[in-house]
């Protein structure tokens, strides 16, 4: 069974350039309907699938992503 | 859950003032994780340059001297001399390093300079507004070749990390892309081996980072990225153009 | 040591540099200045120093900066259109507050000009020759002996006010070779080093920039500045008198110059002309006061340079009246004899009869 894994996002820090979503595997992650302080639909970890690859963290611009994996 | 994946600690805790999609923000990390890893945060000098990157003192959590536009090298040199036991890094753009510092920056690495210098390849001026720059590509329209690129009047991109590659006191240089994260994941390994060329005294480092310029491409950063592909990599091929550390294969 | 040793104007004030302490030399081949290069070349590898050859004098200047970064006293030299090639470089080492010492021998101008000595940057050196608000104290020796003191002087001016500081020679005055005393260093109590980088170690990382997006921060930066330009402006002026006690006609003039003018104001007392000579060895901050002074008494200032007068405003801000200050140049390295100049004096002396 594939380690199971979550990722946090700071919705703040986050400009929206949609890269993790577009790398991210298993599409966990998509743009949220609300704004953030800067005027961004921030993006938004939506499902359970995530298998920590940490691939969105890699290409995130901004750092806005941790990565969480459970053995 | 265990963390595995959070910011470098050599990066400061201020948001980025970047462009959504800037790829300058993720080369800071890399070269933040890397300094974090070789644990050298206490002995790092930092030496950014005039453009997007002015800023990089703001994020960088280490000890940075502003240099003027294109002067990065020779303040490098100025420093490393006096004070050999420190790492010193300059983080240049195309033009900082390809154009107005190309004389400082040859002769840096024609010395053999023991100081590593990440080169931000985004073949445009970000910070003034995406003029052309020396590594813009043939055809590719900025603000100052609104005809885009002309080879028989605007010349043609300037392959200064080859051209350093040629130079015997380069000791590593080598072309990488932001486009994947394997890619990145790469870039990083070769800053990582730049560092440790300057820490072994073997000369002048270079990493050059194709990066993305969403805004002054006038692309989403997603196309940003695929264009680092399907356009950038082709003029600009990747891979270690030297390593000094490695024996000539066969 | 009080015993004299003969030395190239040259080699003097890069033995200067070294006593002081200067331990980076960066620099870039340009006549008439090059024997300081070499000296500096052959001098640093014995002391364990550093000397770089730069590209460019742009390069070398900048070198300059991350050597004064990095908390080491440090120098380049170059002439006229070298110091040119440095000016931002000087802007940006003034506006960080790095200390510095940068030499020009002077040739002469403008363009490429010639390699004979000249006094034609009289205004780069002292009114800032980069952009932005800033000064720099501006040394000007008149012999081989004044190169060696002044030096060692300007390093001590460039730690104490954290800024770049210029000695300002000429093509004759680098190349005599003269007997000089080589004097101790005098003690001075130097402020701490605590703002150069050294690698943040146990303690928070360190910034050393000159760009200041925030306007109101950039003003409060320029005015911190003047205020220190200011403590300069009271604490450094140097300058010499010679017979200018009663003399009612005062020539005004500084390096090479003023030896060929004292020259003429010996030649001239002997046919009973009551003349004297200011020599400012400050030319910024430029001894104002001492003009004043003299001017209690004198009734005309002439003003000598190897130039087609600079120097000549600043004597001329300094009097109330400038209708009594009189110039006399010659330009593009010509260096006029002492008989010249005493019949210039001898001139103004009877039209003005005094």
């Amino acid at each position: 069974m594939a380690a199971n894994g979550m990722i946090k996002i700071d919705q703040n820090l986050c400009k929206a350039c949609e890269l993790c979503i577009n790398v991210c595997p298993d599409n966990a992650i998509k743009l949220s309907s609300s704004l953030n302080h800067k005027g961004y639909h921030p993006a938004e970890f939506v499902s359970e699938r995530c298998k920590a690859c940490a691939l969105c963290a890699i290409v995130c611009p901004e750092i806005a992503i941790e990565v969480y994996r459970d053995r | 859950m265990k963390k595995v994946y959070t910011k470098p600690k050599s990066l400061k805790d201020a948001p980025f003032h970047y462009c959504p999609g800037c790829g300058h923000s993720i080369i800071h990390r890399l070269v933040a994780e890397v300094i974090d890893e070789l644990g050298i945060r206490d002995k790092v000098i930092g030496i950014p340059p005039a453009g997007c990157a002015v800023l990089a003192y703001n994020y960088f959590d280490v000890d940075m001297c502003e240099s003027a536009h294109g002067r990065g090298c020779a303040v490098g040199t100025g420093f490393k001399r006096a004070q050999p036991d420190k790492i010193i890094f300059t983080y240049q753009g195309d033009g900082d390093m390809a154009a107005i510092g190309t004389a400082e920056t040859l002769h840096a690495a024609n010395r053999g300079e023991c100081i590593t210098s990440i080169f931000v390849n985004n073949a445009v001026y970000g910070m003034t507004g995406g003029q052309m720059a020396p590594t813009t590509m043939l055809g590719q329209k900025t603000t100052t070749s609104p005809m885009g690129r002309r080879p028989d009047v605007e010349g043609y991109p300037l392959m200064i990390t080859d051209i350093i590659a040629t130079l015997k006191g380069a000791a590593f240089v080598a072309r990488h892309s932001l486009a994947t994260p394997a890619k990145i994941l790469a870039a990083k390994r070769s800053i990582k081996k730049a560092f440790e060329v300057q820490m072994q005294g073997l000369g002048y480092s270079l990493v050059e980072c194709l990066s993305p310029c969403p805004t002054n491409w006038k692309v989403t950063p997603v196309e940003a990225f695929k264009l680092l592909e399907t356009r950038m990599e082709k003029e600009f091929p990747l891979g270690i153009l030297k390593d000094v550390t490695k024996k000539a294969k066969g | 040591m009080t015993d004299k040793i003969l030395m190239k104007g040259t080699n003097a004030l890069g033995e200067a540099a070294v006593q002081a302490g200067c331990r980076c030399y960066f620099g870039y081949p340009i006549t008439p200045q090059n024997e300081l290069t070499e000296y500096m070349a052959k001098r640093m590898a014995e002391v364990g120093g550093v000397f770089v050859q730069g590209e460019s004098e742009t390069a070398s200047i900048n070198m300059v900066l991350g050597a004064a970064a990095s908390g080491v006293r440090a120098m380049t030299s170059s002439s006229s259109p070298g110091i040119s090639l440095k000016q931002e470089g000087i802007s940006f080492i003034a506006a960080d507050e790095l200390p510095a010492v940068i030499v020009n021998i002077m040739r002469g101008g403008p363009g490429l000009g010639n390699i004979a000595p000249s006094q034609g940057d009289y205004f780069q050196a002292t009114r800032g020759g980069g952009h932005g608000d800033y000064r720099t104290p501006v040394f000007a020796p008149a012999s081989v002996q004044e190169l060696y003191d002044i030096t060692m002087h300007a390093f001590d001016v460039a730690d104490i006010y954290r800024t770049p500081v210029i000695i300002l020679g000429d093509g004759m005055l680098g190349q005599i070779m003269e007997p000089i005393v080589l004097n101790e260093k005098p003690k001075v109590k130097l402020p701490p080093k605590d703002y150069i980088l050294d690698g943040a170690k146990g303690r928070p990382s360190r910034i050393i920039r000159s760009l200041i997006l925030d306007t109101r921060e950039m003003e409060a930066h320029n005015w911190k500045l003047k205020r220190k330009y200011d403590l300069m402006r009271k604490e450094l002026p140097m300058w010499e008198e010679f017979m200018t006690d009663d003399a009612k006609l005062v020539v005004v003039a500084y390096g090479t110059a003023a030896r060929i003018a004292k020259g003429a104001v010996k030649r001239s007392r002997k046919e009973g002309i009551s003349v004297g000579l200011l020599r400012p060895i400050t030319l910024w901050p430029f001894p104002e006061e001492a003009i004043k002074a003299v001017a209690k008494n004198a009734r005309v200032f002439l003003v000598f340079e190897m130039n087609t007068g600079q120097m000549v405003d600043d004597v001329k801000l300094a009097l109330e009246d400038n209708s009594r200050c009189v110039f006399y140049g010659r330009p593009g390295g010509e260096v006029p004899s002492p008989m010249e100049i005493s019949r210039i004096i001898g001139r103004h002396w009877v039209q003005k009869e005094l």
